[in-house]
């Protein structure tokens, strides 16, 4: 059975206890989505301040455990100053991390595969939610933000001509 | 080891945990502390050894073959119909006890049945801010087809609910439907008082035993309610198995639930007629084996005494509050009545800066299963001002020892998140 400190990193308790971008940004000029977590009633609202198809700034609300929290701050310092599609990239690695492959057509061998140690380091901080995988119930609390963000993204997309 | 207070309730827990496999076993290398049967309960042996012998002595489909296995199982199925009608006081089990698959289709029975029956657009019902979303959403749903109103019975103080303004809101309802114990916040509510005044306004009362049934003694001769719905696999008993009461002349005039076999007494190409009291309401092949396990779990519950079971789980929350009050003061919030005898046996808990997730986490990692969520009580959270809660809840097999583990394991969450 895997232990608790599998799970609770000292970063993830970092980024629960001192979120990063906690904040709600003005809404318009920023999208902004909501997600939930019908289960537990974890709640995450994101707001998104896209220019030029780049995110300039981004806003975490709502409220959850330390997982779906810590799973949202580090997701707000990675995507940060990123394109939309380098964002888009960092949320297919981050839920493949999570075992949760986008594509169904993806080679069936590649869906049980764990990330390499260089895509690991790749992912820097993020790295350390990766224990939450032993745990699959909490792997809903993890992705929560990551889903709310591409709904929030998908509006940018949207809103252009 | 037996306390004094054990001794006194009449049954050792102890004993009791002997009569289940379950709780025999060890869980991933703890002995394992079970405070989660609110949600879902245990079942002992003979429970299982009921249902076995059922399936392999005496099975075959109720009320239709006219050869001798068949006449057994029939005779099995009524016969838990009939026993576990006695359990609650029922005056004509033969006719008041419609087996379903849990509360939640009992309660959807009901508002199907006789909401569409009697609901009109401009009525009016009644429920309370309380109740489980099993006796909210099927209303809910009917309503936003019919267009009645929904009143509410707010919630007041120390968790109790606020029942000064309860004539004026049951005045001209239809119905009134509430729990007789909060599953959040283990509130026992006052069913007779309200229930006197939905009769004086003219309405019906169903009302939700799902967490009362299984620890205090029920006699719906003397509820007040005409209608309630309770489970089996909060009360020992199998999942798959729930049961609505009823008053004989208002199912009576309720239409049909569920149309099929077995509810019917004579179908045509243009029409059918029903069948009588009770299968009327158990269209196809019911729960066979399921009543009959629930039949078992009512002689084991009637054996160590519903009185005794009760006063068993005052004892437990008197101890279990004072003990976390004392171990963790201020850091630890209990919702609910104040008094342990105002309550059922469930403790919703509030950790200063865990979240109900990372507190049953880490209470897992010591063996000790307590329910994390929102217990299908949205409103009631939402009213509260909590996304979630730990709940522990208590049953016949616990005792003082599960309520020490329950507090050290506290103990070692506030360490970790502190």
């Amino acid at each position: 059975m895997p232990g608790l400190e599998d799970l609770y990193r000292e970063i993830i308790l970092d980024h629960y206890r001192n979120p990063r971008n906690a904040k709600e940004l003005e809404s318009p000029p920023a999208l902004r989505a909501e997600g939930y977590n019908p289960l537990c009633g974890d709640e995450v609202v994101i707001t998104l301040l896209v220019d030029e198809g780049r995110i300039q700034d981004i806003g975490i609300g709502g409220q959850g455990c330390s997982i779906s929290r810590s799973s949202a701050s580090l997701m707000t310092v990675s995507v940060k100053g990123k394109t939309l599609e380098e964002a888009s990239a960092a949320i297919r690695s981050f839920k493949a991390m999570m075992s949760i492959h986008e594509s169904s057509l993806a080679p069936a061998a590649s869906q049980t595969e764990t990330p390499t140690a260089a895509e690991l380091a790749k992912m820097g901080e993020l790295a350390a939610l990766q224990g939450v995988v032993k745990f699959p119930v909490r792997i809903k609390c993890a992705v929560l933000a990551w889903n709310t963000l591409s709904e929030c993204m998908a509006k940018a997309t949207d809103a252009q001509p | 080891m037996a306390g004094l207070s054990d001794l006194r309730a009449g049954f050792d827990p102890a004993t009791v945990k002997e009569d289940f496999t379950l709780l025999r076993n060890p869980h991933h290398d703890h002995p394992l502390v079970y405070l989660d049967s609110a949600a879902s309960s245990q079942r002992p042996d003979s429970v299982l050894a009921a249902m076995d012998d059922y399936y392999c002595r005496s099975h075959a489909n109720v009320h239709r073959g006219v050869y001798r296995l068949a006449e057994e199982a029939t005779s099995l199925y009524e016969g838990a119909r009939q026993k576990i009608g006695d359990f609650i006081g029922a005056p004509d089990p033969g006719r008041e006890i419609i087996f379903t698959k849990n509360v939640t289709e009992a309660l959807n029975l009901v508002a199907q049945s006789w909401g569409r029956a009697n609901l009109r657009p401009g009525d009016a019902i009644v429920l309370t801010e309380i109740e489980h979303h099993a006796n909210l959403v099927p209303w809910l749903m009917l309503a936003s087809e019919i267009g009645f109103e929904i009143r509410y019975l707010r919630l007041g103080e120390d968790g109790e609910l606020d029942l000064s303004r309860l004539e004026e809101t049951v005045e001209g309802a239809k119905l009134v439907g509430v729990t007789m114990c909060s599953n959040v916040l283990g509130t026992l509510v006052p069913v007779s008082q309200i229930a006197q005044a939905a009769h004086a306004a003219g309405a019906v009362v169903v009302a939700d035993g799902a967490q009362y049934v299984p620890h205090l003694p029920t006699d719906v001769s003397s509820l007040g309610a005409d209608l309630m719905a309770f489970t089996g696999h909060k009360m020992l008993g199998p999942t798959g198995i729930g049961v609505l009461w009823g008053k004989a002349e208002i199912l009576d005039a309720m239409p049909p639930f569920l149309g099929g076999g077995e509810m019917i007494k004579d179908v045509r190409l243009d029409g059918f007629i029903p069948n009588d009291l009770p299968w009327k309401f158990e269209a196809g092949t019911p729960p066979i084996a399921e009543a009959i396990g629930l039949g078992a779990a009512v002689d084991y519950l009637s054996g160590l005494g519903m009185a005794a079971i009760r006063e068993h789980e005052i004892t437990l929350l008197s101890y279990a509050m004072k003990k976390l009050e004392a171990d963790h003061g201020d850091a630890l919030v209990i919702h609910g009545p104040s008094r342990p005898e105002r309550r059922g046996g469930v403790l919703s808990m509030q950790l200063d800066g865990v979240h109900a997730h990372d507190l049953s986490q880490v209470l897992d990692s010591r063996g000790v299963c307590v329910r994390a969520g929102h217990h299908c009580a949205k409103p009631l959270m939402r009213c509260l001002g909590l996304a979630a809660t730990a709940r522990a809840s208590f049953y016949i097999y616990n005792d003082e020892s599960d309520i020490d583990a329950l507090s050290d394991a506290l103990g070692e969450a506030r360490s970790f998140f502190a």
